[in-house]
């Protein structure tokens, strides 16, 4: 069966061109780019360009470039890095729709470590309330860190004025750009954000390559103590082959940034627009307007989410669901429900994140499995009836 | 999310008995929307107290499909008093056995079963004896003792899994905590 693959914000497929930039590492050149010898050298040569390459993606400079072995752990080392830098302020500010790779943080930092965490909540349609951020900024304040885009609905945040309020006060600010990179432009440095994180499984590098970026002057200290690798900021013989993979992914994601923007966000418009036409009772989740281009978060009154990625799934459609059912909580995810969508249609939520491989034919095998299903559904669901809720 | 047995995967796929039916006499509806899952049962009693026909409707996840139709055909010709007897480990054990996680779609088919019974008999179900601990989903201290009992239970997770309670905001996880500790400490 032909897989329609559409859970990029899940992980992404691997380059071809990726790979081959990184086969001769995974081989013959498996130098130590530390080494002396011109062997392990020449690894290092790559590895710069490859450092480069990323820093062109987000405008940085090479060596505000940090590599890291996932989103997950720039996002901790951000965090643990603020807090060392300023032991004395026991405040952090975030919003209540953040991505477990630093959610889980907070809440161990609040647990164990006394911090107060401000969670900053968002309206219905997933944006930040910017005045209950402004006024929760104080002395005390160790890090600003706010997503620049949410994994689940794509709703973006004003990380530029955000960014900007923070300097005017003088609080440090990372952001988890991890799924914005390679869907956005992103400048750091029109932007003036101290640090960013981003993930190289989300743009079509392999999993287990991350990146903090360090703005040029912040007293960063290592997460992961050990050699000099990384300007000392992260220990660790480099992931040389990923990095080199992840070179290449941001030279191809600044190339890609336009298709992404048009024939990308056509291919997410049609797909939404012909649901929402064609699927009675189905709502989008999250604003129309600032969203990642790639993404759709749509909800189904009166289904249920598993069951409809069940059926999609027979049909070769990879999607994800908002509702955490697995985990033993029947609640749907914490962003729909920060975001007060209805239980009606939180519940049967999907999440469709396209990439440049997809196509308008596939588009339409969604569009064709998807109102069926629905169909299917709702004939043995309780809350429909006669072509509504009930 | 693909732990499902095949015959979990069957009864999604082909759900047997769904949709309303026609002259039911009796109906037993439990779960609800926020929830995220919701059975609407409906039998025919005939003058012996044998389930004649038995269909259901179902809002939830692919366990909870399977768990429903399960018990449609597991009950067609029972009669009442034996059905009564039915029990969430009996839906399990028919589609060989569900994901822990999911175990509350059974208890969620055995508590229409007894709803409809009761609505077939004209009694009602009382309020429920107990205090509530989880407001989320409604369940009782008393409720969660017997669960803890029957099946063992060792941890949140374990009465998440069975009872729901304690998976929708959390805030009765310490409470839960105390119940099962108290359970421990009475042996
Ligand atoms: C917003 C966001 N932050 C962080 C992560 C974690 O990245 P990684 O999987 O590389 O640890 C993800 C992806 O899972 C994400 O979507
Ligand atoms: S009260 Fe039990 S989960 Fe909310």
């Amino acid at each position: 069966m032909k897989i329609v693959y559409t859970d990029n914000n899940a992980t992404t497929k691997v380059a071809d061109e990726v790979i081959n930039e990184m086969l001769p590492y995974l081989g013959q050149l498996y130098g130590n780019p530390s080494s002396m010898h011109t062997f392990g050298g020449q690894v290092d040569k790559k590895v710069t360009q490859a450092r480069q390459r990323v820093a062109d993606l987000i405008n940085a400079d090479p060596e505000e470039i940090v590599f890291t072995s996932c989103g997950t752990e720039s996002d901790n080392s951000a965090i643990y890095s603020a807090i060392n830098a300023f032991p004395d302020k026991k405040h952090i500010i975030t919003s209540n729709v953040e991505h477990p790779a630093i959610n889980n943080l907070y809440k161990e930092l609040e647990k164990t470590k006394g911090y107060e965490v401000t969670f900053v909540p968002v309206d219905k349609k997933g944006l930040l309330d910017l005045d209950l951020l402004y006024n929760s900024m104080s002395q005390n304040t160790a890090i600003i860190s706010l997503m620049w885009a949410n994994n689940e609905t794509g709703v973006l945040f004003p990380i530029e004025d955000i960014a900007k309020k923070a300097n005017e006060k003088g609080i440090l600010f990372h952001t988890d750009a991890v799924q914005a990179t390679a869907k956005v432009p992103i400048d750091v440095k029109k932007t003036g954000v101290d640090m960013l994180s981003l993930s190289g499984h989300k743009i079509h590098a392999p999993k287990g390559i991350g990146v903090l970026y360090v703005k040029k002057g912040f007293k960063f200290s290592p997460f992961l103590i050990g050699g000099h690798q990384e300007g000392g900021r992260r220990g660790g013989t480099e992931n040389t082959v990923s990095i080199i993979g992840l070179g290449k992914a941001c030279e191809m994601a600044k190339e890609n940034l336009p298709i992404m923007n048009s024939t990308v966000k056509e291919l997410r418009d049609y797909l939404q627009n012909q649901l929402l036409e064609k699927i009675p009772g189905s709502s989008v989740n999250g604003d129309l307007e600032q969203r990642l281009p790639n993404t759709l978060s749509i909800g189904f009154d009166a289904v249920e989410g598993e069951s409809i990625l069940l059926l999609l799934d027979r049909q070769g459609i990879c999607a994800s669901s908002g509702s955490a059912c697995t985990s033993g909580s029947l609640d749907p995810s914490h962003v729909l429900m920060a975001m007060e969508v209805p239980f009606k249609s939180a519940h049967g939520s999907i999440r469709f994140s396209l990439s440049h491989y997809n196509t308008k034919e596939e588009m339409d095998h969604i569009i064709a499995t998807l109102v069926p299903t629905i169909q299917k559904l709702r004939d043995m669901s309780p809350f429909w009836k006669d072509g509504k809720m009930i | 999310m693909w732990d499902y047995t095949d015959k979990v995967k069957d009864h999604f796929l082909n759900p047997r008995n769904t949709g309303e039916l026609e002259g039911a006499n009796a109906i037993g509806e439990t779960g609800s929307l926020n929830c995220g899952d919701a059975l609407k049962l409906f039998l025919k009693v005939n003058e012996n107290e044998r389930i004649v026909d038995a269909t259901f409707m179902t809002f939830g996840c692919a366990s909870a499909v399977a768990s429903s139709s399960a018990l449609t055909e597991i009950i067609k010709g029972m009669t009442l008093d034996d059905a009564a007897k039915l029990t969430n480990d009996d839906i399990s054990d028919y589609l060989g056995g569900l994901p822990k996680a999911k175990m509350h779609c059974s208890v969620m088919g055995q508590s229409a079963l007894k709803k409809a019974i009761a609505d077939y008999r004209g009694v009602q179900i009382l309020e429920k004896p107990g205090q509530i601990v989880c407001e989320c989903f409604d369940v009782t201290d008393l409720e969660i003792i017997d669960a803890v009992k029957a099946n063992n239970l060792e941890s949140t997770d374990d009465v998440t899994n069975y009872l729901k309670a304690g998976g929708g905001c959390g805030q009765c996880l310490e409470r839960i905590e105390e119940v099962i500790e108290s359970v421990k400490a009475k042996g």
